[in-house]
């Protein structure tokens, strides 16, 4: 008997969320606010890290980080259409 | 050609362009008015949600508040962009899948009350108005400096492009509007910015250009020497804050959950065709928000610096001519204190008293004249600060209308109205609303201004947590929905009337709950939303079985075939 395709699908989107949350957390509240004095005593070339963070950085990766949940989702949504027909045909 | 030629020609041409694409994309269904047919491709629609969202504030304001307080501004940075990934991967998707046209729509169905509809019209409709006056101002700003007709005319000229695009053709016109307003709204920010980053750099990336060394072979670094600039006139470091770290985190939550949350953006997730468009177009809509949002805190640093090179110290009869031509309209004010015939500009920390006053908001509209750059740049803003006002209005004006006919009368008070009845009220509701927001734009209550700041939070205490809890949540009830959004909202809106209009006097630091600012209050208000919802969902009965099953079904992807294949 094989678990339930919804589950399955539902979970590891809800696995997704976590993880691409926890990084847009980290870049913007971590790195562009609570540790950004710490982080500007780094310099790369005329910016401080924490504020090249909080002016430029974190904008980069909410981008990247929409994009990795499309690409995410797109391969389950694949998934969890296989999976069904996988059902479907044992159902038969 | 002079700079007020080179205007005309720029806007007269930007209009042009846009009732042409309104005449070809008139709007024949309710489907058409309310959501473009459901058939608009990801990468339109991306475009799309850039523009309707970029509103006056975000083309004119944002630079010009952050070259005047540095790094804090990063909270509007941040919080207008990270806003999106909660959009694209908490909300969007799901509404999509859950179809029909509206917020309040979701919010009726999902907890199965009509209480909770009308609580949801409601707080749609006071947000969009606030909003969509502070975009006529800033159409009536615009014109009045670079076309030499008055704000009210201003305003008025506005008024009836938007009426004939709107009307004419709801969101389907809206939309193909708004991919046109993207294009001339992104080139008149870009352009200048790159011409003024090779003019101090030597680099034509702002992004990069922000980071660099000077053009003048010092070898300093731009941000550097505007640290140093700032300093001796007695302003605090260009790169350090002064805010609070509670005060940053709070306000930039609040402004992320607030985007996230805006009935206007959220309603062109349903123009698209399935679930994955949604998210691609989220995707699209950042990246080309983004474009704007990295280059802005370029400008900002260019802007200030120009400024502080060019006026302190400068003798009142050498002023440039932009210098003049603001202060004609008020936005620039001296008063020469010491008598010397000289501008004094200095901060705070100075021993010189300072003598000049600046408006935030020309910073972007006089930078290409205070860089000097030639005419028909300066006609190019103009264009793109009007395309960005028109675009958001316009994105407001349907969410108001869309809100009278459909959600208010067709699901709440008059179900059995025919199609062609409710189109017609839909598009008589625009109109209306077009000349109330007209209206408020010309007399603008006291307050317009700083009341578009606070709805941010009072979409953040009201709409997010209910949708977020509707679609993770099945134990999510009526009652804990509609208590936690009157609650939360409640809070936020108590807060900052108290500390903004009753006693203003009493607005500082210490005297705010934990140290939080009315900006930031938001997040408060949404916490105590999502404390309410879930404690009176647990205590009162769960959700019917069909609820539960409806949100089992906006979990699941687009499955049918024919639609896949649609799209793909």
């Amino acid at each position: 008997m094989s678990l339930d395709p919804r589950q399955v699908y539902w979970r590891s989107n809800l696995r997704f969320l976590a993880i691409l949350l926890l990084v847009w957390f980290v870049v913007s509240f971590g790195c562009g606010i609570l540790f950004v004095d710490q982080l500007d005593q780094i310099r790369i070339g005329g910016f401080g890290l924490g504020f090249w963070f909080a002016q430029q950085g974190s904008i980069y990766v909410f981008v990247l980080l929409i994009w990795v949940y499309v690409w995410l989702m797109n391969r389950a949504d694949k998934d969890y259409e296989a999976r069904c027909a996988e059902q479907a045909e044992a159902a038969e | 050609m002079s700079v007020q030629n080179w205007t005309f020609l720029m806007v007269g041409l930007s209009f042009a362009l846009y009732i042409g694409i309104a005449i070809w994309s008139r709007a024949g269904s309710t489907k058409e008015f309310y959501v473009a047919g459901g058939q608009i491709s990801p990468l339109t629609n991306g475009l799309a949600t850039a523009a309707d969202w970029m509103s006056a504030a975000s083309f004119i304001s944002v630079a010009g508040i952050i070259s005047f307080i540095g790094r804090d501004g990063s909270v509007y940075l941040m919080g207008w962009t990270g806003g999106y990934v909660l959009l694209a991967l908490l909300l969007a998707p799901y509404l999509r899948k859950f179809g029909k046209y509206t917020v309040p729509d979701f919010v009726g169905d999902r907890y199965y009350s009509n209480v909770a509809r009308v609580v949801a019209v409601l707080c749609a409709i006071f947000i969009s108005f606030t909003y969509v006056a502070g975009q006529m101002r800033g159409v009536g700003i615009v014109f009045s400096r670079f076309l030499d007709v008055g704000i009210n005319e201003g305003v008025l000229i506005g008024m009836c492009i938007v009426f004939f695009y709107a009307v004419l053709g709801g969101m389907k016109g809206i939309t193909y509007t708004q991919v046109a307003q993207y294009c001339v709204l992104i080139f008149a920010f870009l352009v200048p910015a790159i011409y003024i980053s090779i003019m101090i750099t030597n680099q034509p990336i702002p992004q990069l250009g922000f980071g660099s060394t000077l053009a003048d072979g010092s070898g300093v670094y731009l941000l550097d020497k505007l640290d140093g600039l700032s300093q001796e006139l007695g302003f605090a470091a260009y790169t350090t804050g002064r805010k609070t770290t509670i005060d940053l985190f709070f306000i930039t939550a609040a402004l992320m959950v607030g985007t996230a949350g805006l009935p206007h953006v959220l309603v062109r997730f349903y123009t698209v065709p399935t679930v994955s468009a949604a998210r691609t177009s989220a995707g699209w809509a950042l990246l080309f928000i983004a474009l704007l949002y990295t280059t802005v805190p370029a400008v900002s640093a260019f802007a200030r610096t120009n400024l502080l090179t060019v006026i302190p110290g400068i003798a009142y009869s050498d002023v440039p001519e932009w210098f003049s031509t603001w202060e004609d309209i008020g936005l620039i004010q001296f008063e020469d204190k010491n008598g010397d015939g000289r501008i004094q500009y200095t901060g705070p920390a100075s021993e010189i008293e300072n003598e000049l006053t600046i408006d935030r908001d020309i910073i972007v509209l006089a930078n290409p004249e205070i860089a000097q750059l030639p005419a028909w740049v300066i006609g190019l803003v103009a264009a793109g600060g009007l395309a960005a006002a028109l675009s958001t209005a316009a994105g407001l004006l349907l969410v108001i209308s869309t809100a009278v006919a459909h959600d208010l009368l067709k699901s709440t008070f008059m179900p059995s109205i025919t199609e062609k009845a409710e189109l017609r009220v839909a598009r008589i509701a625009a109109g209306l609303a077009v000349v109330v927001a007209g209206y408020f734009g010309i007399n603008p209550p006291g307050f317009v201004a700083q009341v578009v700041a606070f709805a941010f939070g009072l979409v953040a205490a009201s709409f997010f947590p209910i949708i977020l809890l509707g679609i993770f949540w099945k134990r999510a009830n009526n009652i804990g929905a509609i208590a936690g959004m009157v609650c939360g909202i409640g809070f936020t809106a108590g807060y900052i009337v108290y500390f903004k209009f009753l006693h203003p006097e009493l607005n500082v630091a210490a005297e705010w709950l934990f140290g939080i600012s009315p900006e930031g209050i938001g997040t408060l208000g949404m916490l105590i939303n999502f404390a309410v919802a879930i404690v009176l969902s647990l205590l009162t009965a769960p959700p019917p079985a069909e609820v539960q099953a409806l949100v089992e079904e906006i979990r699941l992807p687009d499955n049918v075939a024919g639609v896949r294949k649609a799209s793909a």
